[in-house]
């Protein structure tokens, strides 16, 4: 069970997804799935032997470390993955659901590039979902360390630690700029969350009220 | 989800490349993402803990790696084949809309529609014209603006491409001037050196390739504002040949970068 069991479900979603559905699918895919896997993920793998602190008091470094990175940067991240690629599984599940209920209509969704009633609405709520868990993420980062900077020294002064001890992190400069990074894939994300949100609901906003025309004409 | 995915994304763009993309797309398998996930990952895998300084002065070595070492080379490899990598996709997502066009042409029973079935419209392989041309095109100049980047901040960086064997550190809290140590420094400034003559024949590539695309583009210009009413059947048959030798490079690519995926 690793990433590629959630990429194998994504691939799933793609086939009901619209174009910009796709086009997130493949951000989250390369720029950020990927660029944890092949990158990001060895910058923290060391990070507790590498946070050194300037006493040789024991249980200092361990405290110390705990107290600043209470939830580590890069298990955020990896949370932040699962937690946004979910909402897509409700489409999946829905299509699931309508054609194992409608077992005389096996094939109820024919046409997956059109997406209406029911589906549609399950549609906008797994997009509604993935940008609220985009932008609590987001807040999350920024609340627990302070914005998105790391770094370099921060200085510690919890039992045992002898007064107030600097201790060192390790990587600073690498770690922020792949925090950067991730915050700019999410935005973008969230930009295309949104900009799918509102082509959809205009769509059918448009759709609906010519049906009321046509019919008034009638 | 690794470098494998990657190659499985791609190989689907590899069926509508020209050959010597197709040739670009094998140079970055096997001579950058093999290299860099067999070889180069290994050298620089102990690279903290072995970068040492000659003070016992806690956070001195946290801090001058930082200073020296600010993003590592091995993850600019990775952030610079990712972004390399990607403007492929825009090929693929392309090629993914006019086969949702052509199956919904064919779905509606549209007698312009020349195929059997949905699996020939899966299978076909679009040649590279018209607005897809513009596609492919876009994608090798930002292929091209991406390398040239990624070399230039490599250069920016380290001050060119060798890795010294000692770099004198003096920030706050390393005390006075202290001498720290690289480790493996010469096989870092192998590696490093092949990766940037690769790069560089990658680039070449895509100015070929660029070239190749514009010249076959004002070529068939010139063509249609000459006189190609008289010859068709010339024209479609040096097109079938250049088919069929795609296809026969298509194949051999595919046999020796199949081994790769893990």
């Amino acid at each position: 069970m690793s990433w590629g069991f959630l990429r194998d479900l994504m691939s799933g979603v793609n086939k009901y997804s619209t174009g910009i559905g796709r086009i997130w699918v493949a951000v989250v895919f390369m720029f950020r799935l990927l660029v944890y896997v092949a990158a990001a993920e060895n910058i923290w793998k060391y990070e507790h032997d590498e946070f050194e602190c300037n006493t040789k008091q024991p249980g200092c470094e361990n405290v110390c470390f705990d107290h600043f990175f209470p939830v580590s940067h890069i298990r955020l991240w990896a949370l932040q993955l699962i937690m946004v690629s979910t909402p897509s599984l409700l489409v999946v599940f829905h299509v699931a659901y309508r054609e194992n209920r409608e077992k005389h209509n096996q094939k109820l969704y024919r046409n997956p590039g059109k997406i209406e009633g029911g589906l549609l609405c399950t549609y906008l709520i797994s997009l509604i979902l993935k940008t609220a868990f985009e932008i609590v993420f987001l807040v999350l980062f920024y609340k627990l360390y302070n914005g998105f900077k790391i770094p370099h020294l921060v200085k510690c002064d919890i039992r045992p630690c002898p007064g107030t001890v600097d201790c060192y992190i390790s990587k600073p400069t690498e770690k922020m700029v792949f925090l950067y990074f991730l915050v700019a894939t999410s935005c973008l994300c969230i930009l295309l969350n949104l900009s799918e949100l509102s082509y959809l609901i205009f769509k059918y906003s448009i759709k609906c009220y010519l049906e009321k025309y046509m019919k008034k004409q009638q | 989800m690794d470098w494998g995915a990657l190659h499985t994304i791609l190989g689907g763009v590899n069926k509508h490349s020209t050959s010597i993309g197709k040739i670009w797309l094998t140079v970055l398998f096997i001579f950058r993402i093999m290299i860099l996930v067999v070889a180069a990952e290994r050298v620089w895998g102990d690279e903290q803990d072995d970068f040492v300084c000659n003070t016992l002065q806690p956070g001195c070595r946290n801090v001058c790696y930082d200073h020296f070492f600010p993003i590592s080379h091995i993850r600019l490899w990775a952030l610079q084949l990712i972004f390399v990598s990607t403007p492929a996709l825009l090929v693929a997502m392309h090629v993914a809309y006019r086969r949702h066009e052509k199956k919904r042409q064919f779905r509606k029973g549209d007698q312009k529609c020349e195929y059997k079935d949905i699996e020939e419209i899966r299978r076909q392989r679009f040649r590279i014209e018209g607005s897809l041309w513009w596609t492919y095109t876009s994608s090798i100049f930002f292929r091209l603006v991406f390398e040239a980047v990624f070399m230039y901040a490599f250069y920016f960086m380290y001050d060119g491409f060798r890795m010294p064997r000692l770099m004198k550190c003096n920030i706050w809290p390393c005390p006075n001037t202290v001498d720290c140590f690289v480790s493996r420094p010469t096989e870092k400034t192998v590696f490093t050196i092949f990766m940037i003559a690769v790069s560089s024949i990658c680039i070449l590539l895509n100015v070929a390739e660029l070239c190749y695309l514009l010249t076959k583009f004002f070529l068939r210009r010139s063509r249609k504002a000459g006189n190609s009413k008289q010859q068709p059947n010339h024209e479609n048959k040096e097109e079938t040949k250049q088919n069929e030798m795609n296809e026969l490079i298509s194949d051999s690519c595919q046999n020796t970068v199949i081994g790769f995926t893990s």
